[in-house]
């Protein structure tokens, strides 16, 4: 996908070209070029979820297969994430206040405490965002108070918890045990993921879900939110 | 060779062990070293399957095999690995910063700052290579913000009184736009396993 020819006017390509187009300029991490792509669309009366889903959406699930190959290495998936957020600057706005809006889901996210590593949960907060979730993002190191808070505030069908640290992932348990306590794990799917972690770890805290990536992360909350397609 | 012990490490230790086993064995040759490559730093899901393949066709040849890795990112999957062969152990903590600084001394750098970023002699030295460019900074550097904005600090654990490692970890402090810590740590815990290891043989 790297081998385009130079200088392609957008402007010039028709719809489909123009998508394609733009799922190879965010796989090579183009952030004006994904970003006058996603204007061009809705200059062209595309529906923002359209975009966001035809263009967007499946150029990252592109990018993440290579990434799950071995192709793509994490600078490139930051740099095509880089991209998509370029595009999602014009569209969050407008799915916002959009009439036909319709969020399958809240989700509230945070890296674990202890834990200030963030990249991975940006990525799986994208994607969730691309999938039609309310996405709150509590940032890095998040006690467990903050996520019961958040809870409290915002009422989510989802709690998703990153760590990169083999010493903050056991925190994920501390906070599922919580949850537990408070009766609020009959209520809520909560979701575990991040580098040193596993299926086998993410059953051992009695997590809902473990997202191994973060297309399949949103795939994943689609399902236990019921709305998989 | 059942009489040796053999240290299957984390290719960043390579200096630091060759030159604690010299110090140690005074001519002797019963610490047999293997290194794996120091680039899985950045891999950690290569190290146990690499690992693995080397117990395998060596671990029935020693005595004792330490393993010379922390947790390393690996989310206990070294210590797994370990619990299917004899005689085999592991350096404490959960990576190299732990056991140069010390468990306690660590844990309370950590509290002291969350947002402390480690350098060692090693990595101190391979800056350029381990770090810049095995993050893809040298090819796009506007990445910088995405890896590091969540840090304040670089602390460099010294191991040898080493002054160009010293420059290139303040190099590395103001490439990356952070403070500068330098707390000489020597070899702590991986001094104290291999002299461990090395009176196992007597």
């Amino acid at each position: 996908m790297t081998d385009e020819p130079e200088d392609i006017i957008l402007r010039d390509l028709d719809d489909t070209e123009l998508v394609q187009q733009m799922q190879d300029d965010l796989y090579d991490g183009m952030i004006p070029e994904v970003t006058e792509g996603t204007q061009i669309l809705l200059e062209r009366g595309w529906d923002a979820n359209m975009v966001l889903n035809d263009a967007l959406v499946e150029g990252m699930r592109i990018v993440g297969i290579d990434f799950a190959d071995g192709i793509l290495f994490v600078p490139e998936v930051l740099k095509s994430a880089n991209a998509m957020k370029g595009g999602m600057g014009l569209l969050r706005p407008l799915l916002a206040s959009s009439e036909n809006q319709s969020s399958i889901g809240k989700i509230v996210m945070g890296t674990v405490k202890g834990d200030i590593h963030d990249i991975g949960k940006n990525l799986v907060g994208m994607m969730m965002e691309g999938a039609g979730f309310e996405v709150i993002d509590l940032g890095i190191n998040t006690s467990v108070e903050e996520f019961l808070e958040a809870i409290d505030t915002h009422e989510p069908q989802l709690i998703g918890m990153s760590a990169l640290l083999t010493t903050t992932m056991p925190y994920m348990g501390v906070v599922i045990e919580e949850f537990e306590k408070r009766g609020l794990m009959k209520e809520l799917g909560v979701m575990v993921g991040g580098a040193p972690l596993n299926q086998e770890f993410a059953d051992a805290v009695k997590a809902n879900a473990y997202g191994p990536d973060a297309a399949t992360s949103a795939e994943l909350a689609k399902a236990l939110v019921g709305r998989n397609s | 060779m059942r009489e040796s012990v053999l240290i299957l490490a984390c290719g960043a230790l390579a200096n630091e062990i060759v030159f604690l086993t010299q110090q140690l064995e005074k001519g002797k040759t019963k610490l047999d070293l293997q290194c794996l490559p120091a680039d899985y730093h950045n891999t950690p899901e290569k190290i146990v399957p690499a690992l693995r393949a080397i117990l395998d066709a060596r671990a029935g040849d020693f005595r004792q095999v330490l393993i010379g890795y922390g947790d390393c990112g690996t989310g206990g999957a070294i210590d797994r690995l370990i619990s299917e062969y004899p005689n085999t152990s592991r350096l404490s903590g959960a990576h190299c910063y732990a056991f140069y600084a010390g468990l306690d001394e660590f844990d309370a750098m950590m509290e002291e700052e969350l947002g402390s970023f480690f350098l060692t002699d090693y990595l101190a030295r391979h800056f350029d290579n381990v770090v810049w460019r095995g993050l893809g900074l040298d090819r796009a550097p506007e990445l910088i913000d995405s890896y590091f904005a969540h840090y304040k600090r670089i602390v460099y654990l010294s191991q040898a009184d080493d002054p160009q490692a010293l420059t290139k970890a303040k190099a590395a402090a103001e490439k990356l736009g952070l403070a500068f810590v330098h707390r000489p740590t020597a070899y702590g815990l991986l001094e104290r396993s291999i002299r461990r290891a090395a009176a196992v043989i007597g």
